[in-house]
């Protein structure tokens, strides 16, 4: 990058005000996340008060008796993200693996744009048909053929038994899904087609097979992309609000590790509960769930920037 | 099969001593098309068992193109084509029945830049070697060395087989690549500007190594040097527009060319 | 033992068609989410959806002041977050390129643009509306414009970090000092490209629901104060979706409708002039 001397040159006038103005909302950006951090934990310095550490594990949610806990939300959160990362990874792989590999030149663009439109849904028109056009048709058709199949086997089976709702943490994870695969398949269709044609070419030059080239070339060359985006789309479903709120059923206990039961998400809790909170101690707690998810997203994404550093550095003079 | 189209004042003293020519790849009325751009024209060319040969030529000439065609590169895109005969100890490599992986495991490419694999010194050797038999941890490891030490860098890096490919110098990841190319010990290893990246140094350990390795493969090397190819060649080709000017023994070539083209272009008079 | 060759090859197939299938799963889900929202937003759309106001549940009415509260909210969030976005960005890119300051606001932008927007909306609730006391639209326009600027920041580092280094040399070369290189050069040749990321943070936050449901919340009735709680499109169709009302839930898929179609044309436009601009 190129920097000048700028104090003795005649704009210098100018250029003090501008790169003082620059650096001056690089400072507001960062006061963002001072901000956020510390307002979260004064909005929720009551319930901090009152439940100290024990509000992470307790699973009591009791807005008349005025006690609250955070396990089920959490519980709900995790699990969501899970499922949807569990379906999500190994699709947007097969769809990255498909546009770049696989696609006749004239569909690669159409298709890469049609992956993009699915990311551009706002979360609200997926909270609506996860609802009203999903959950029917995956009661009556999708959760009684989990029930006889994956239900049947031990322990796994305990995942899924139960009635077949349409509702519920299963329901929420698969839609949740759906909104994650576009982050992560764009991700590694881009990461993709920026592997030298060259590399690609020496391996298919000592005979190897389309899927071997991908899996032990493409993969390992691209897997910083590949870490970088999948954390992404994992910070996206752990924080996503209006789809699993419609679909998880804003059930505050715990009834069993079922898939099929309702439960909670903090972002659900919050999206649901926070307007008709009336006790100080309510709107505190909800605070602290929302100090909590913040905290979470934020482990995820610093790990997943600092995993990136130490790979990059890893490589030696990767160009 | 007797090398009908040399000069008759060629002697066999000229080239490497004890081996009688046989032709290891056959170019028949060979054309070869970029969409509706036909890049190649009409070749016909014989590359000997067990020799250096060189194809020459200015920039846009054809020759990379000729060479991506031993191993059906090109395959990887829809838009190019290839049509005559191309024959690889008597078989038509451009028939549909032949299988791609088979036949790139026995005409092996190192490429302009080096291109180490994102794995371990150890495991880029391995990788082409795991994809055609299955040996036995000690085998590979000998096979390993074997390559290494074939591709003279066998002494440099035998601590740091763990290390990853990507951390070894410009020349040592090109001298890595040649390894990796002959560990599956091909019939054929197609050089395309090998040393086009690399300091002086590095290229003249490399040219080294292409005289030692003549004895066990057949080379077919592009380069746009032409004192490297006068260097190392056994055989030189010059081409010109897609289309083949001149090939003969590489003395001859240089020495007394029959066309006026080539000895336009040997003498530096364009190009 | 099935020969080496074989078995790679049908590892190969396998390979193959299972990425088909998940091309296909990816589409059939677009397919079917877009298809129920043209279906059943379609055939809630009517004139009085942008001529009346939002109704009680049982009477009839439209979307107005949903309408246009989520345009207001919308263009004063994009105005207010933009040019702090290129701002930070341009630091950034052109002065802070090695400072501590440059990197850990680097860094904490990339978390901010992660973020939960719902944190976001909590944020801006404890900070402005518990102090003022009551919701209101320009808490709901200071939420928006916290989710523009993480997006305007990323797209004018990213845009600014292409400009090669020879034409900032050359304007250098003139005599013109560092704030002219990057406000009449730099920035001018990553317009189409900030441009893309602005349509883009748009396309984003037009469809975003839960900053608001804790700022400018919603309202019933048609206001232009936004000292007040506003209607817009998001949280209306948040309230009338999860009612049981037959009229409700059909005015909110025509608001699903609608605005499915704002943000999908934005992103088309967004990409088709990045591509534009980018093959000269």
């Amino acid at each position: 990058m190129v920097t000048t001397p700028t104090e003795d040159r005649k704009g210098s006038a100018g250029d003090w005000i501008f790169s003082n103005l620059t650096r001056f909302f690089a400072v507001v950006t960062l006061a963002m996340l001072g901000g956020i951090i510390g307002s979260l934990v004064y909005g929720a310095w009551p319930a901090i008060q009152r439940f100290g550490l024990g509000f992470l594990w307790s699973g009591e949610w009791n807005p008349p008796m005025e006690r609250f806990g955070a396990l089920i939300p959490i519980y709900g959160t995790l699990v969501t993200s899970l499922i949807a990362l569990a379906i999500a990874v190994p699709v947007s792989f097969g769809i990255a693996l498909f546009l770049t590999e696989m696609a006749p030149p004239w569909l690669k663009r159409p298709l890469g744009t049609a992956i993009e439109l699915l990311a551009g849904i706002p979360s609200i028109v997926y909270g609506m048909w996860g609802l009203l056009v999903f959950a029917p048709v995956f009661s009556t058709h999708a959760q009684p053929f989990l029930a006889n199949t994956l239900g049947r086997l031990p322990i796994i089976g305990e995942l899924f038994s139960g009635a077949a709702l349409g509702i519920g943490i299963l329901s929420a994870g698969i839609v949740l899904s759906i909104m994650t695969i576009p982050f992560i398949a764009s991700v590694m269709r881009d990461v993709f087609e920026v592997t030298p044609a060259m590399l690609k070419e020496s391996a298919y030059g000592v005979g190897a097979t389309t899927w071997e080239v991908v899996w032990n070339i493409v993969l390992p060359y691209t897997k910083v992309g590949v870490i970088g985006g999948i954390m992404l789309g994992l910070g996206r479903a752990l924080g996503e609000t209006m789809a699993v709120t419609f679909l998880i059923g804003n059930m505050n206990f715990f009834s069993g590790f079922s898939l099929f039961l309702p439960g909670n998400s903090i972002a659900s809790a919050l999206a649901n509960e926070f307007a008709e909170a009336e006790s100080p101690i309510y709107t505190a707690s909800l605070i602290e769930l929302g100090l909590i998810l913040f905290f979470i997203t934020f482990v995820v994404l610093s790990l997943s920037k600092l995993l990136l550093l130490r790979l990059t550095r890893q490589e030696g003079s990767k160009t | 099969m007797q090398p009908s189209d040399l000069p008759q004042d060629v002697t066999e003293a000229n080239l490497q001593a004890s081996a009688p020519l046989t032709t290891q790849i056959s170019f028949n009325n060979f054309n070869f098309y970029y969409g509706k751009y036909h890049a190649l024209k009409d070749i016909n060319l014989d590359i000997y068992h067990s020799h250096v040969t060189a194809f020459i030529g200015p920039s846009g000439c054809g020759k990379s193109t000729l060479l991506r065609t031993m191993n059906r590169m090109y395959d990887l895109y829809p838009e190019q084509r290839a049509d005559g005969n191309l024959l690889l100890d008597g078989e038509n490599i451009l028939d549909k029945q032949i299988d791609i992986n088979q036949l790139r495991a026995r005409v092996g490419m190192v490429f302009q830049k080096p291109t180490p694999f994102p794995m371990a010194i150890y495991d880029n050797i391995a990788f082409g070697v795991n994809l055609q038999e299955r040996l036995s941890r000690s085998e590979m490891d000998d096979r390993v060395e074997w390559a290494l030490r074939k591709a003279a860098l066998w002494d440099e890096v035998k601590g740091i087989l763990k290390q990853s490919g990507m951390s070894l110098s410009g020349g040592q990841q090109q001298r890595l690549c040649i390894a990796r190319g002959i560990a599956v010990k091909p019939e054929v290893l197609l050089l395309d500007e090998p040393t086009s990246a690399l300091d002086p140094i590095s290229t003249m350990r490399i040219e080294e190594l292409i005289s030692e390795l003549k004895q066990d493969f057949t080379i077919v090397i592009v380069t746009h040097n032409m004192q490297q190819a006068a260097r190392i060649s056994d055989f030189t080709a010059y081409m010109y527009l897609g289309e083949l000017i001149e090939f003969g023994v590489t003395d001859q070539i240089f020495i007394k060319p029959q066309k006026k083209a080539t000895e336009d272009y040997i003498t530096g008079r364009f190009g | 033992m099935m020969d080496l060759l074989k078995q790679r090859k049908l590892v190969n197939q396998l390979a193959l068609t299972l990425a088909l299938l998940a091309m296909s799963f990816g589409l059939f889900w677009l397919f079917w989410i877009l298809w129920t929202t043209i279906d059943l937003g379609f055939a809630s759309l009517s004139l009085k959806l942008f001529t009346q106001m939002t109704p009680a549940p049982g009477s009839e009415g439209g979307l107005l002041n949903a309408i246009v509260g989520s345009l207001l909210l919308v263009s004063l969030g994009t105005l207010l977050g933009t040019p702090i976005g290129i701002f930070a960005g341009v630091y950034l890119a052109e002065y802070g390129q090695h400072t501590w300051l440059g990197h850990v606001t680097s860094f904490i932008n990339d978390i901010m643009l992660s973020a939960p927007s719902i944190i976001i909306g909590l944020f801006v609730y404890a900070i402005y509306v518990s102090q003022v006391g009551h919701f209101s639209g320009y808490s709901g326009v200071v939420a928006i414009a916290m989710l523009v600027i993480p997006v305007v920041v990323s797209a004018t580092t990213n845009m600014l970090k292409l400009v090669p280094d020879s034409l900032r040399e050359a304007v250098f070369a003139l005599g013109a000092p560092k704030w002219v290189v990057i406000s009449k050069v730099t920035l001018r040749a990553s317009r189409a490209g900030i441009l893309t990321g602005v349509l883009l943070a748009v396309a984003r936050v037009t469809g975003e629901t839960a900053p608001l449901l804790f700022t400018a919340l919603s309202n019933q009735f048609w206001t232009l104060d936004m000292n007040q709680p506003i209607a817009n499109l998001p949280v209306t169709i948040f309230k009338f979706a999860m009612s049981p009302y037959k009229d409700w839930q059909e005015l909110a898929w025509a608001g699903v409708f609608l605005i499915t179609l704002g943000v999908l044309s934005l992103n088309i436009v967004a990409r088709v002039l990045f591509r534009q601009k980018h093959r000269s």
